[in-house]
């Protein structure tokens, strides 16, 4: 295992200067090197395209079309009546094949739609519209027809997270640029080749909530980012709003909503609560960007870039794909996968789920594919606990991962809740540096199955 | 495409599966048996210093404890259905650190006996490792003071002069026998201390760099404090339970060890007996020491105040084997005193 080493120098700040968390994090290798100069490149769209209905947390989309239908690009293909949720649009001209399930990373199987791309069809051409005229509650509204959810990885419909309860007002807003995973960098190419359009969103975002003050957080191994952004950020800054960049250290988790919100602003989400119960939202780089393109074009959410990487395919790339792309896809057009391929994983290597298909499609909220080779993984066997206490130095949360893994171990997994179960996010910080390779996320979830929420 | 070449492949070799597990999907490089290995390697430099003061027969008894122990883990796992897990380290350095507390002039048989009781009945029979509450290398020498009193007492020898390591090779034990200095000053007095050892600086380093009577691997307190520093270095282990203890011994001795109140001397506390060695190396065990900063300090105190204790008012002359000991199995409820701060407690919440 290579040890953590930056991809480029600092020059923005010295490291005392820049704001992190407090408490806990590791230092993975950052391993971006291999994407991080790729520009990212627009792949042909397939024959075919995979839709999963429930691509965002909350109910899944009902579909509002027939098999066989014929629909066009960007048109409504499925909606949420009752419940949470946004609605679903066709990333291309086509035919509906069939209206059945398919592979998911997580649920196993899921319900979707597929669709048989129609390649003679014209691309859409989206035009700018008059939306500065709109107030607040119209834009709100825009911004759910476009289908945006969190597209950092969570999924929350963003306009939920965009009118927060009325007995909490917000007055700061947060721009999460500080992909802190290994390998991913398709968030900071979208700052490199987007940094207006996500200063735009964030305007927007502004407006919506009808606060003035804007905070975008990116980790320091990105001085090319920082400097995009602080430049355009410049430019897009005026006497009614304030958009400022703020270099983070590099230190995993440093882009998890609450590990963020206290390096920036001080303040601590309580457990169970949402960060507007301190006065933030927070939202995605790439979200910002999603934003932007529904409201000042129309266009709905149905593109994503995502970092393919690792050393079991043939040529690490930056992709713009179409949401419901199937890995196989993928895998075909950057020339094949390389024989020493050993894991396959969706998201990153600290929270991504390993997958065993090559037919499950991308969702809105895959930021990055992974293959990895044997030596770019861990498998060595687990001991047991040798309570050297270095989870609880990893924890960001204060948790005690190795009483939750002792507990769970001896068959009391319902008694787990004093350690702090619930307040844990899933980071793996634990598990990654346990001498002993406990799998502790793995227990983690076990407990949160059988413990009694307080 | 893929699928086409797996099932070409499958006619001839068995199909490469894809791993999947959960995340996450990449580790530290740090382990067990690095972490264990690395303490081994620290003390190796007081091991050959030993050599040099006390004579081979030092490094025959190390040996014979060693492996003795990797023995009695191996049978002891195979016996109870485990895994084997000799490679790991963790019984070669018990039976490093238990040749390290027992006097250089024993009988052989004393650490076989020892790596049994520490390793079968200590370790393997409370869940193997993780799941002892005692030091097992410690634990080994408390059933050898309990069983074999005179010789754990007693088989203590002079250092050799210049080199002549084999010199007590084949000599009667109890014809060069000698008193630890921790020994002369609780049964003979001060007095009898400095007619001994000498006094003032010269006292010091000579104790400091290794040259006085003691257990194999107590000599050198300076050769231990480097093994110490490059733990630390390598953030294996963290200051407080060796600063806390250093400094608990060192002012409870000012205060109480002398003739008259704040007349005891804490710089010969520190550089005789164990004190070094238990607090380093000991003290630090990760399975039977606390995990939080805070109880690991109230751990480090705790087991300063007992040394003093024992040395002072007990019946042995050195007491940080039993301090540490008597301490092993409170360091899980001080982690359930005193808990880590958790980030943030609900909204309103009970807590």
């Amino acid at each position: 295992m290579p040890v953590c080493r930056r991809s480029t120098p600092i020059e923005v700040q010295n490291i005392e200067s820049m704001l992190t968390f407090p408490k806990g994090g590791t230092h993975p290798p950052e391993l971006k090197e291999q994407t991080a100069g790729l520009s990212i490149e627009v792949m042909p769209v397939p024959d075919e395209l995979e839709l999963i209905l429930g691509q965002h947390i909350g109910a899944p989309c009902t579909p509002t079309v027939a098999r066989k239908e014929e629909i066009a690009e960007g048109a409504l293909i499925g909606e949420v009546k009752r419940g949470l949720g946004v609605p679903l649009h066709s990333p291309v001209a086509g035919k509906i094949k069939a209206i059945g399930t398919s592979a998911h990373p997580m649920r196993v199987t899921a319900p979707s739609l597929t669709i048989g791309v129609d390649h003679e069809a014209a691309p859409v051409q989206y035009m700018e519209q008059d939306w500065q005229s709109s107030d607040g509650s119209e834009l709100l509204q825009k911004v759910n027809d476009a289908g945006i959810i969190g597209v950092g990885g969570a999924g929350f419909p963003t306009h939920v997270k965009l009118s927060p309860p009325a007995g909490s007002p917000v007055d700061i807003l947060l721009l999460n640029g500080a992909e802190c995973e290994p390998y991913i960098t398709s968030d900071h190419r979208q700052m490199l080749e987007h940094a207006a359009e996500i200063v735009g969103g964030a305007g927007i975002i502004l407006k919506i909530l009808g606060i003035k003050e804007c905070y975008i957080g990116i980790e320091s191994n990105k001085p090319d980012a920082i400097k995009m952004m602080t430049a355009a950020a410049g430019k897009a800054s005026s006497g009614d709003c304030s958009i400022k960049i703020e270099t983070l250290q590099v230190k995993y988790p440093q882009g998890s909503e609450k590990q963020l919100i206290q390096a920036i602003t001080g303040r601590k989400v309580p457990a169970m609560a949402l960060p507007s119960s301190v006065g933030v939202v927070v939202q995605n780089v790439s979200t910002a960007k999603a934003i932007y393109d529904g409201v000042v074009y129309g266009k709905p959410l149905y593109e994503k870039v995502v970092t393919i990487a690792g050393k079991g395919i043939s040529k690490p790339a930056n992709l713009l794909l179409k949401v419901g792309t199937r890995i196989k896809d993928i895998v075909d057009y950057l020339g094949g996968l390389e024989p020493g391929l050993s894991k396959i994983i969706m998201g990153g290597p600290m929270m991504g789920f390993a997958v065993s298909s090559l037919d499950i499609p991308i969702t809105k909220t895959t930021s990055a594919i992974l293959f990895l080779s044997e030596d770019e993984i861990d498998t060595s066997p687990h001991s047991q606990c040798i309570r050297c206490g270095w989870c609880l130095e990893a924890c960001p949360m204060g948790l005690e991962p190795k009483e939750i893994g002792i507990y769970v171990e001896a068959n009391r997994a319902e008694d787990t809740e004093p350690f702090g179960v619930f307040d844990c996010f899933e980071c793996g910080s634990c598990a990654y540096v346990c001498p002993a390779k406990r799998p502790l996320v793995q227990f983690v979830r076990l407990a949160k199955m059988k413990a009694k929420r307080p | 495409m893929i699928k086409q070449q797996v099932s070409e492949d499958q006619a001839t070799a068995p199909v490469k599966l894809w791993k999947v597990s959960v995340s996450p999907h990449i580790k530290s490089g740090e382990s067990v048996e690095k972490i264990m290995w690395t303490v081994v390697a620290c003390l190796m430099p007081p091991l050959i210093l030993s050599v040099f003061i006390f004579g081979i027969q030092t490094l025959f008894i190390t040996a014979v404890s060693v492996v003795s122990c990797v023995a009695v883990e191996a049978v002891s796992q195979k016996a109870l259905g485990r895994r084997v897990t000799i490679k790991d380290g963790s019984a070669v350095l018990t039976g490093l650190l238990l040749a390290f507390v027992i006097p250089p002039g024993v009988s052989p048989l004393l650490p076989i006996l020892a790596a049994v009781f520490a390793i079968y009945i200590g370790k393997h029979l409370l869940g193997g490792i993780g799941y002892n509450f005692f030091n097992p290398a410690l634990l080994g020498r408390a059933f050898l003071l309990a069983s074999f009193p005179v010789a754990m007492t007693s088989a203590w020898l002079l250092p050799v002069e210049s080199f002549g390591i084999f010199s007590y090779l084949g000599t009667s034990i109890d014809a060069v026998s000698t008193a630890t200095p921790l020994a002369v000053m609780k049964e003979q007095g001060m007095a009898a201390f400095t007619e001994a050892f000498g006094s003032g600086a010269g006292l010091y380093s000579s104790f400091f760099l290794g040259w006085r009577p003691g257990c194999i691997g107590e000599t050198s307190g300076l050769l231990l404090l480097l093994g110490g520093a490059y733990l630390l270095y390598r953030k294996y282990i963290t200051y407080h339970i060796p600063g806390s203890i250093l400094g608990t011994i060192a002012l409870l001795t000012w205060v109480f060890g002398g003739e008259t109140y704040f007349g005891g001397d804490p710089l010969l506390a520190l550089v005789t007996g164990g004190a070094i060695l238990g607090a380093f190396f000991m003290a630090t065990d990760y399975v039977t020491s606390p995990t939080t900063r805070i109880s690991q300090v109230v751990y480090g105190i705790c087991i300063g105040a007992l040394t003093v204790l024992i040395r002072l008012k007990g019946g042995y002359p050195e007491g940080i084997c039993y301090a540490i000991l008597l301490m092993n199995p409170l360091s899980t409820v001080l982690d359930s005193w005193f808990k880590p701060k958790r980030f943030a407690p609900p909204q309103g919440g009970a807590e």
